[in-house]
């Protein structure tokens, strides 16, 4: 049956073939996963380093520049260049690919939450205070709340460009979909595979965020009425 | 021996930096393919942002063009056009690296001429000068600290961009760090740091060069409302 298929008279090269996403339902499906978990993790890790931080940067005003400088170096920084520098100490291995990748959202997710807490007005922060609420209180009960749009286009942000970062892992073989758009390209340029692994990762990024957006609607139901 | 002092010794090996296929050939590949790619970038996205910018028309495709861009993968990217007409070879690699740089170019010089003040462009069509006019004569020279602003994340992004073009035997400094990783971590880990230190350098030293470059051409007054807008347009541009 593999005979007959493989000697098939001239397969051609076509830039899409179900053909091949059935044959290596597999595989792909494996990448996919690999590649959904990396970015979701490190999108994870990094709001939950991003955010903190960011409230450090809002309450004390002189660390807001280093800290958005420091992360801006970091994002000047080349993808491949911080491989390089993280994977002789961490190996070859999703440590290391996950590092990477957290430090490049990073920089998004803070200077998103810094705008989002600094939009909210200096009025309500009077009046929160007024109420008699403390300094966590107000940034738990108040603050955060509404800075809620600011952090998640900075969520959004960090997950569509996380998505596409995943793929430079290839350098160590853990590229996620990045592994099948690769050994497309080494399989004698095979079209179908490397569009496969393209379309899954647009797919993939176009679904994550799609999928915040509709958390922040549930999260600012206040916000819903006004934009209609 | 631990990778950094590896990585000392890998670079004060002379014929690494000399043989063919040394760093100094590769520092020329990378630098000489990532500005073309930057120059096709601006002959693309300058004119059509300055156009785009003068009739006012297009910010909503210029917010797409750069979150479409942010959603491609580079690799994907560099993989595919080579598969088009463009064939196998550098001028692929430098169509590719091309798309990278014109989402910051495009929307700086959108943003450039959209900030002229509308008086100043008033007093421009009252002097009677034509369309073309105040786009060459006003628009155009007010807007250059943008253009210079587009410039410099445009030139660092391919510059970072243009070490991925190993993967497709493009060459450039991401070859070095790609052959220590063939090398194994053991054996080529000082490679792997040297060459990421290389490219990180190079990026770097392209940032502080073009931020100089983007100081000199703003006129000194305009130089702190010029910082508080060019945050507004990285909004803007971030989709906000």
């Amino acid at each position: 049956m593999s005979f007959r298929l493989s000697y098939r008279a001239d397969p051609g090269n076509p830039w899409f073939s179900w053909q091949y996403v059935r044959d290596n339902s597999d595989t792909v499906l494996a990448a996919l996963r690999e590649h959904t978990t990396l970015t979701l993790r490190a999108v994870l890790v990094a709001a939950l380093i991003a955010v903190p931080l960011a409230v450090v940067a809002y309450w004390f005003r002189p660390l807001a520049g280093p800290i958005l400088a420091l992360t801006g170096v970091l994002y000047t920084v080349p993808s491949l260049a911080v491989f390089a520098f993280v994977a002789p100490y961490l190996g070859i291995g999703v440590a290391t690919v996950l590092s990477v990748v957290v430090l490049y959202a990073l920089l998004v997710i803070i200077r998103n939450t810094v705008a989002g807490l600094n939009q909210v007005p200096a009025e309500i922060r009077e009046a929160a205070e007024g109420m008699g609420y403390g300094r966590w209180g107000r940034l738990l009960r108040i603050e955060l709340p509404l800075a809620v749009p600011g952090i998640l286009t900075g969520l959004r942000l960090a997950t569509v460009s996380t998505v596409a970062l995943v793929t430079v892992g290839v350098v160590i073989g853990r590229g996620g979909l990045g592994q099948i758009i690769f050994a497309g390209f080494q399989n004698n340029l095979y079209k179908a595979q490397i569009m496969t692994g393209t379309l899954l990762c647009v797919l993939l990024a176009l679904v994550l965020d799609l999928f915040l957006v509709a958390a922040g609607r549930l999260l600012t139901p206040w916000l819903r009425g006004r934009t209609g | 021996m631990n990778p950094v002092s590896q990585a000392v010794v890998w670079l004060n090996d002379p014929l690494n930096w000399t043989n063919p296929g040394g760093i100094l050939d590769r520092l020329g590949e990378h630098v000489s393919m990532s500005a073309a790619a930057v120059l096709l970038g601006c002959l693309v996205a300058w004119p059509l942002g300055l156009w785009l910018g003068h009739t006012g028309r297009g910010g909503g495709m210029v917010v797409l063009v750069s979150n479409l861009t942010l959603a491609v993968p580079t690799l994907a990217l560099l993989t595919i056009l080579p598969l088009t007409f463009l064939g196998f070879g550098r001028p692929a690699v430098v169509v590719a690296l091309a798309v990278f740089a014109v989402p910051p170019l495009l929307a700086n010089s959108y943003t450039g001429v959209r900030q002229v003040d509308p008086q100043t462009r008033e007093a421009a069509r009252g002097m009677g000068m034509t369309g073309t006019q105040v786009l060459s004569r006003v628009e155009l020279p007010l807007a250059v600290p943008y253009l210079a602003a587009g410039f410099r994340t445009a030139a660092v992004q391919v510059v970072a961009t243009a070490a991925l073009a190993t993967f497709v035997n493009g060459g450039g400094l991401g070859e070095i760090i790609r052959l220590g990783f063939g090398l194994s971590i053991a054996v080529g880990g000082g490679q792997i740091l040297a060459g990421g230190l290389l490219v990180a350098g190079l990026a770097l030293s392209v940032e502080l060069l073009f931020a100089l470059v983007e100081r000199l051409v703003t006129p000194r007054p305009l130089r702190r409302a010029r910082r508080r807008a060019g945050r507004r347009a990285a909004d803007a541009v971030a989709g906000c």
